[in-house]
């Protein structure tokens, strides 16, 4: 069930680095050291011992050892991978293979090996494994390995790694992991006892505006309990007070931009809540209380998709989403098109009974999904492309799934639009809208498009399902969560308008994200309900109304 | 002809009077955790009860009925369907052993659809007209606060198997689940310690409802009674079912700019998911901010894809990966029973804390019923006091026969990539809960102690002197 873990930049490296060590090996660097081999091999598989002083005790050996070749174990311990072999040795676990490998050589471990166990290790040994992880890692050929190792050692700020850091940091040639590193160096010299020193380091910081050393400035800024302030020079004091509030500043500017991008985000899980809802609602008039459903289902059918593509197709399983989004649009528009022949056309016109009826079916189809599923929620796991994020600044991380989500929602968007207003049968579908008896009597078979656009408005929300199943829980209760949204944000744009939904999503999204650091998440929502109260009071055609002789 | 303006506008009148009404029940929820309509299926497994007055349930030869109380429907279902299936296993285990007092125990399952009021309605239905012995049910503390006036008023007798927030004592109630003390307390001392991280800074999490709120405010004076200004503690709050997660995520960034910080996460069911995705995918790593949850278990990591949660923290008093002679045929009994009754999820199932809990219940009633002789509610709540039993946990563990909670361990486990926890520390033995926390001042001087000549759960003074 479980997905590979990101192939991270470290891991790649590390793979790299275990080819070259070899090659090392082979090509006479390893031949006149036994002695040394032997305590890097010790340290290695002390990472496996049983208990956590011996493991730390390892880990700092292999930092004193400072060589490379130890990489590929250590990153395995903080990854989980490394397991204690029956015969005492260190083994790095495969865990789509169920190998077990030398973590120096790479060879297949011996029979010996098995039964492995896992090593007892926690965030404590993590904390102390990572910042000697990236230290071997910044003399790593590949540049992205040696900007991350170098953020790490900038988070970490060991005192043991001083003097390696400052070397690394005259040697580094590239822009990029050079002020990742002059950052790094900065923690370490605003400690120092020379002023000058503290100041460059004040003075880098301030140039930066990384407010990862806040609370250094902070406490260079701070009176002691002896009443004299922490940091004697008071040129110091000055560039230090300019720098937090250079700091400040800036993360003022990114906390509005990210409530923005955020509110753009949850704009497009509104719509794609919203977008079958305003074809249905807004185009039929159908009041579908069942659509919520509708989304629940798309993403149990990415489920079922990801669950074939696991048992059958593993090869192909990072793509399981593509097939998944015809499919899921497949299945919701039969369920919507049988809905609409079966149930809903003998009630339209009639709003009360139909909201009664497709409620009945909301409960009908989350029972089923139920018994056929589990009452549990299931796994559904992001594809590799789809996991982490982009850093658009320092504090400001864009999570890829959330792109994409933003990405689909206007493509799909982009495709109703289309079929509504560049097609016959969107032109007939707008006809019907404005009048349905005029439609039929000039020729539209109304009936018929009306199971159609069901079963679109469906098909959109079970898209929007295979959307939202990359976000958050996929369960039973999925749709119940999201019914509210919907009709709040149909019923804002205007009924029948397809850009009415857009806007109001967005402007829903965005005025939530914007309100919620201040009032928080639940006063966040009451503000925005009742401001769609109001609003309606008002204006109760909506955003964007078709306008029509009886409506004023 | 139906006049085109006035049908939208009629289609827009009952839209907007639904959405005033599905906004009524959202916003009710942030109080009632998503109650359910009122039309949800009645349970099929209770049947109508007849309206004669039903004969006094003295016969002491038939079968002792026993009540089970969970949500099998609804938003709770997804967590207290198991707690029925291990109550159901539990009561085979002992009717195989020949049963209690030569009697073999009869379930009556009931299904209050995670609908709070229906809980009610349905312990009276279980006290007034099954007579049954004891129940056994809730999740919630929202839907224990509604079933205890009804216990209390008939006097029957609850085993309540969930972590809780405290701050009660009942007369009619077994809490078997943990206290404050048990759970929340030692896992932010964890944190605190070298091992845990050295966190200075804290950010409290939780759903907006009864048990988060309560337990946020213990910790909150917990945390000064240690030296924590306010000016480092960071409490928000989410409704039920929030799923996003973006910019609390960026603000716990924010705060943890400058001092170790950890989390303390009270977030409820689904919402966890949401949570620890965005953590994940906006970087954050359980050695920069670990994250300790008190509601994430093996049952609810089932559905969750755990790449993003790997060293995350969850205290609790039970993982199914602690490895002793007793939880290994727990586990065999429970997956033997899974599979005997192709429960659903099949050999994927888990055990978990408050499955333990519920274990724990039933064979310490039992024990009880046995040495009272009888079922008598009464002659039993005084025998239950005291009782041990070899748990699952591998401690002999105590009923407190003064606050009727249980004594219990505190582990702290990691969450690894497998769904399992592996356990990083430690209490020595079981400790003893505190129905009233010591750290809020309100509490001063309130005791639970039902044993002469106190015999109250919440009073200053003794009650006989």
């Amino acid at each position: 069930m479980r997905l590979a873990p990101a192939p991270t930049a470290s891991r790649r490296f590390a793979q790299g680095l275990l080819a070259l060590a070899a090659l090392v090996l082979v090509t006479g660097g390893g031949g006149g050291r036994p002695a040394f081999a032997d305590t890097l091999d010790d340290a290695v598989n002390g990472l496996a011992s049983g208990s956590g002083e011996k493991i730390s005790a390892a880990v700092k050996q292999l930092a004193t050892l400072d060589d490379p070749r130890a990489i590929p174990a250590l990153d395995a311990l903080c990854d989980d991978r490394l397991r204690a072999g029956a015969d005492g040795r260190a083994w790095i676990f495969d865990s789509h293979t169920h190998d077990l490998k030398d973590p120096l050589t790479g060879a297949p471990a011996p029979a010996g090996a098995r039964p492995a166990k896992e090593v007892e290790l926690d965030n404590d040994i993590r904390r102390e494994a990572q910042p000697v992880l990236a230290q071997l890692q910044l003399a790593s050929p590949d540049k992205s390995v040696r900007l991350a190792a170098a953020e790490e050692l900038s988070k970490a700020g060991s005192d043991d790694a001083a003097v390696m850091l400052h070397k690394a940091y005259d040697k580094e040639k590239d822009k990029g992991v050079h002020d990742a590193l002059a950052l790094a160096v900065a923690r370490l010299d605003i400690q120092s006892k020379d002023p000058a020193a503290r100041l460059a380091a004040v003075q880098l910081i301030h140039k930066s505006g990384n407010d990862a050393m806040l609370g250094e400035l902070q406490r260079l800024l701070s009176v002691g309990a002896d009443g004299q302030p922490q940091e004697p020079d008071a040129q110091v004091r000055a560039e230090a007070k300019e720098a937090l509030n250079a700091v400040m500043s800036r993360r003022r500017i990114i906390t509005a931009v990210g409530s923005v991008i955020y509110g753009v985000s949850l704009a497009s899980v509104l719509l794609f809540a919203a977008l079958g809802l305003a074809i249905t609602f807004g185009l039929l008039g159908v009041i579908n209380m069942a659509h919520g459903e509708m989304l629940m289902l798309g993403a149990y059918a990415t489920y079922a998709v990801q669950t074939f593509f696991q048992n059958h197709l593993a090869g192909a399983f990072q793509y399981y989403l593509v097939a998944a989004v015809p499919v899921a649009f497949i299945v919701t528009f039969a369920v919507g098109v049988v809905l609409e022949r079966l149930v809903i056309r003998h009630l339209y016109n009639r709003p009360l009974e139909t909201l009664l009826a497709t409620w009945g079916i909301s409960l009908i189809l989350i029972q089923t999904v139920r018994l056929i599923f589990g009452a549990q929620n299931v796994a559904v796991a992001n594809p590799d492309w789809l996991a982490g994020g982009v850093e658009l600044a320092h504090g400001l991380v864009l999570p890829y799934n959330r792109i994409g989500v933003v990405v689909f929602v206007v493509a799909v968007s982009a495709a109703v639009w289309v079929l509504l207003y560049r097609t016959r049968l969107g032109l007939n579908v707008r006809a019907i809208t404005q009048n349905r008896n005029m439609a039929a009597c000039v020729g539209i078979p109304t009936k018929r498009l009306d199971a159609w656009m069901f079963g679109l408005g469906s098909g959109i929300a079970g898209l929007g399902g295979v959307a939202l199943s990359q976000l958050g829980n996929v369960g039973p209760e999925l749709g119940q969560s999201y019914i509210i949204d919907s009709f709040m944000v149909v019923v804002l744009g205007g009924v029948g308008r397809l850009a009415g939904a857009i806007v109001s999503a967005l402007g829903l999204g965005v005025i939530n994200k914007l309100i919620e650091p201040a009032a928080g998440a639940v006063m966040g929502k009451i503000v925005v309900l009742g401001f769609i109260i109001l609003f309606i009071q008002r204006r109760p055609q909506g955003l964007f109304a078709i306008k029509g002789r009886s409506e004023a | 002809m139906l006049d085109q303006g006035k049908n939208l506008t009629m289609i827009r009148r009952y839209a907007l009077s639904s959405l005033l009404l599905l906004g009524a029940s959202t916003f009710g929820a942030c109080e009632k955790e998503e109650p359910k309509p009122a039309a949800a299926p009645a349970a099929p497994a209770a049947p109508a009860a007849p309206a004669a007055p039903a004969a006094p349930p003295a016969d002491d030869k038939g079968p002792i009925k026993v009540g089970i109380l969970h949500s099998l429907s609804g938003t709770m279902a997804i967590s207290e369907t198991s707690l029925k299936d291990v109550a159901l296993m539990t009561i085979d285990e002992i009717n195989e052993a020949g049963g209690v007092l030569g009697r073999k125990l009869e379930p009556v399952v009931v299904d209050p659809a995670s609908n709070w009021p229906l809980f009610a309605e349905k312990a009276r239905d279980l006290i007034q007209n099954q007579h049954v012995a004891v129940t056994f049910g809730c999740w919630t503390s929202v839907s224990r606060k509604s079933v205890l006036p009804v216990f209390e008023e008939l006097n029957g007798l609850l085993f309540y198997p969930v972590q809780y927030e405290g701050e009660e004592s009942s007369w009619n109630v077994f809490y078997t689940g943990a206290a404050p003390n048990q759970q929340a307390i030692p896992a932010v001392e964890y944190l605190m310690s070298k091992k845990g991280g050295n966190a200075k800074r804290w950010v409290l999490l939780g759903t907006d409802y009864v048990y988060p709120r309560t337990t946020n405010k213990i910790l909150r004076y917990f945390l000064h009674s240690k030296g924590v200004a306010d000016d480092d503690i960071m409490e928000k709050y989410t409704p039920f079912g929030h799923s996003d997660y973006q910019t609390i995520v960026a603000d716990v960034k924010k705060f943890a700019a400058g001092k170790r910080t950890a989390v303390v996460s009270t977030i409820n069911g689904d919402s966890n998911v949401p949570f620890y995705k965005e953590l994940g995918n906006q970087g954050i790593k359980a050695t920069d901010i670990p994250v300790v949850a008190f509601s994430v278990g093996e049952e609810e990591l089932r559905g969750v894809d755990t790449k993003p949660l790997v060293g995350q923290l969850a205290a609790w008093n039970y993982f199914e990966s602690i490895d002793n002679p007793t939880n290994k045929a727990f586990i065999d009994k429970w997956m033997a029973y899974v599979k005997k009754n192709n429960l659903p999820g099949g050999d994927k199932r888990v055990t978990n804390d408050p499955m333990e809990a519920t274990y724990i219940g039933i064979h310490m009633w039992a024990q009880a019923v046995a040495q009272a002789h009888t079922t008598n509610v009464d002659a039993v709540r005084q025998a239950v006091g005291y009782q041990h039993f070899k748990a699952p946990s591998g401690f002999d563990i105590t009923m407190d026969a003064e606050n009727h909670h249980l004594h219990k361990p505190v582990f702290i486990g990691e969450v690894k990539a497998d769904g399992q926890f592996r356990v990083v520390w430690k209490t020595e033995g079981p400790i003893k809960a505190e129905a009233w926390s010591p750290y809020i001042p309100d509490d001063k001087g309130k005791i639970a102690n039902w044993l002469y000549p106190w015999a109250c759960g919440n009073c200053t003074e003794a009650k006989y002197k």
